[in-house]
């Protein structure tokens, strides 16, 4: 079967994605991907490398992505209490093919946190695979790829990219 | 941090406060904000000290190479045409220019792009552009080579440099933590390698706080409950281990281990298997077990594949071997400011679904992203910050489990290893004793 996404559709999902990470509606977020979602970053030395092969930032499977949502909402999720001020860009969306029920979808992304009176910038690009199914868009997978050569100054990742 | 004038000797040994009839340990806030400390630190700890360069495996075909800041230097690390491992400076005979821009690769020459002077991978000078306006001998005696690092030396696997000609022996050195890395290097059959991927990150902290926290057994609970939180909730453990507060050792030169056998609540890739990774993984957890255990007798198959260890080698590199295996080392930019390289090591040639569970269990607690990692990040910061405060609360204190005969992951042992051959290094005052409860 072959599905239609256009490219407003798919950018007016990434811009809820968005607003949810903003307003910190962590579990809202983590209820976007499918059963057998997975969220990924791969290292920053190593863009191209492969989940499982190549030693990650983050391989969260579905249950992992729910608990990073409800661990950074808790108050001794340290790094994030209080919680950071975030502000997630997302632009040059474009959908590419569609195989088995899913839609390869891109856009570049730029998030600034700030906490602390210091604000760091997370540079990148993201690679989704959506599935679209009567009620609408779900993530099957998303991988964030930084830009950066290191976490060099922000230090961590506390956040969701 | 001394009112403009020099330190002496005693003045920098009364940093540390080692006062035995008390059991009171105390270290003065100032060893971490002070710039003149990160000066001495460079000269007689970074100095002096072998330095964690990099793993073998790292480089695995002649003409490999890796550039790499080791103590604040940029070095360039070769694997030559003789299968030799080299340590050269990364700074060209000419003009001092990096001649090494990438981060790895393979490589016969290096060409200096600011004038093209070209060195191989041994570091000999190969050319030039306008030879004949030097004089004939000018490249005579390795005048123009790149220079080697004064001292490179591997165990078992583990290749360190030190920037002190005079320096003792690595085995010498490393000491009773030799038996530490042995036991990583015997988990895997066929050696052992480094993933690739590296954590690259930075705290905005003194850079001896990271080695203290990383075996610090009394954070666990209060910094990392969301931690086990996960853990509870992928494999509903009732955590009846979490109280084994395992035991301490002071390994000799500053080095230390925190350690216990069969008994901590997450999975270990190759010994422990937990509920969460599924019916299919037991089978070859199991088997993996079965080899280690055969392969290297029961007693230290046990000790190998069952134990979990945060090892300290001094000054900063760490290896903790827990719920995946890391090396992790940093360096100071700035008193308040330390970079941090952190790696994956594994057995070489290990099934698809047994490096893929590792990968998988490194990062749901360590690295810049994981679920604890990032709070240690920000717990260390805090100190940092709060050390603005030192005229009016000048000390840490360090004395826990200072009375005990045998001292647990949650007292301070290795933390006050580490101090004393610190404060030995850094007062120049070879007299003072690294040995204390
Ligand atoms: S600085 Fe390298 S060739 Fe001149
Ligand atoms: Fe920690």
């Amino acid at each position: 079967m072959t599905m239609q996404l256009s490219r407003s559709d798919a950018e007016d999902f990434l811009i809820k994605e968005a607003a949810l990470l903003d307003a910190w509606k962590l579990e809202e977020w983590a209820e976007l991907f499918t059963e057998d979602g997975e969220y990924l970053v791969p290292a920053t030395d190593d863009p191209d490398g492969k989940p499982g092969a190549s030693l990650f930032l983050i391989y969260d499977d579905r249950h992992r992505l729910g608990e990073r949502a409800k661990r950074l909402l808790k108050k001794t999720a340290h790094a994030e209490s209080p919680h950071s001020r975030t502000r997630h860009m997302t632009s040059n969306v474009a959908v590419g093919d569609s195989s088995n029920g899913t839609i390869a979808v891109s856009c570049n992304f730029v998030v600034f946190r700030s906490r602390m009176e210091v604000t760091n910038i997370y540079p990148g690009h993201a690679e989704y695979l959506l599935i679209s199914n009567g009620s609408g868009l779900r993530i099957r997978s998303k991988k964030a790829v930084l830009d950066v050569d290191a976490l060099r100054p922000h230090g961590k990742i506390s956040i969701i990219l | 941090m001394m009112n403009g004038h020099k330190a002496s000797s005693q003045e920098l040994s009364r940093l540390v406060i080692d006062d035995r009839r008390d059991a009171r340990f105390k270290v003065h806030r100032s060893a971490f904000v002070s710039d003149e400390i990160l000066a001495l630190e460079r000269e007689r700890v970074f100095g002096k000290c072998w330095l964690y360069l990099g793993h073998s495996s790292e480089l695995k075909q002649p003409g490999d190479f890796i550039s790499r800041r080791v103590g604040g230097r940029p070095l360039l690390y070769t694997r030559d045409r003789d299968n030799k491992l080299n340590a050269l400076y990364n700074t060209c005979a000419h003009r001092g220019a990096l001649v090494c821009r990438e981060r790895s690769g393979n490589r016969r020459a290096f060409t200096c792009g600011y004038h093209a002077w070209t060195f191989d991978e041994k570091g000999r000078f190969v050319g030039m552009p306008g030879r004949e306006a030097l004089p004939p001998d000018a490249t005579d005696n390795c005048k123009l080579d790149l220079i080697h690092v004064e001292r490179l030396e591997e165990f078992k696997g583990f290749v360190f440099v030190c920037y002190d000609k005079n320096a003792m022996s690595l085995p010498d050195y490393l000491a009773g933590a030799g038996e530490y890395l042995a036991y990583v290097a015997d988990q895997g059959a066929g050696g052992m390698e480094i993933v690739t991927g590296t954590q690259d990150y930075c705290v905005g902290a003194n850079w001896k706080l990271l080695q203290e926290n990383s075996a610090d057994g009394y954070h666990g609970v209060p910094t990392h409950s969301t931690y086990f939180d996960y853990l509870r909730s992928r494999d509903s453990t009732n955590f009846a281990t979490m109280n084994s507060r395992g035991w301490v050792k002071n390994l000799g030169n500053g080095h230390a281990v925190s350690e216990s056998i069969g008994l901590l609540p997450w999975g270990r890739p190759y010994a422990r298997w937990v509920p969460g990774w599924g019916e299919a993984a037991k089978v070859e957890v199991e088997a993996l077990n079965k080899e280690i255990m055969e392969r290297l007798g029961p007693e230290r198959g046990n000790v190998v594949a069952n134990g979990d260890r945060n090892l300290l080698i001094f000054p900063n590199l760490v290896v903790n071997d827990v719920m995946a295996t890391t090396i992790r080392t940093f360096y100071p930019v700035k008193p308040d400011h330390m970079e941090v390289s952190a790696w994956c090591i594994a057995p070489a040639g290990e099934s698809a679904t047994s490096r893929d569970r590792r990968l998988r269990n490194f990062v749901e607690f360590l690295g810049p992203a994981g679920f604890a990692t990032p709070d240690d990040v920000e717990m260390l910061e805090l100190c940092q910050r709060g050390y603005a405060n030192l005229e009016a609360a000048p000390y840490n204190d360090i004395s826990r489990g200072m009375l005990s005969n045998a001292p647990t992951k949650t007292d301070e042992l290795q933390m006050r290893t580490f101090w004393r051959r610190w404060r030995q290094l850094v007062s120049g005052d070879p007299s003072l004793e690294l040995v204390g409860p």
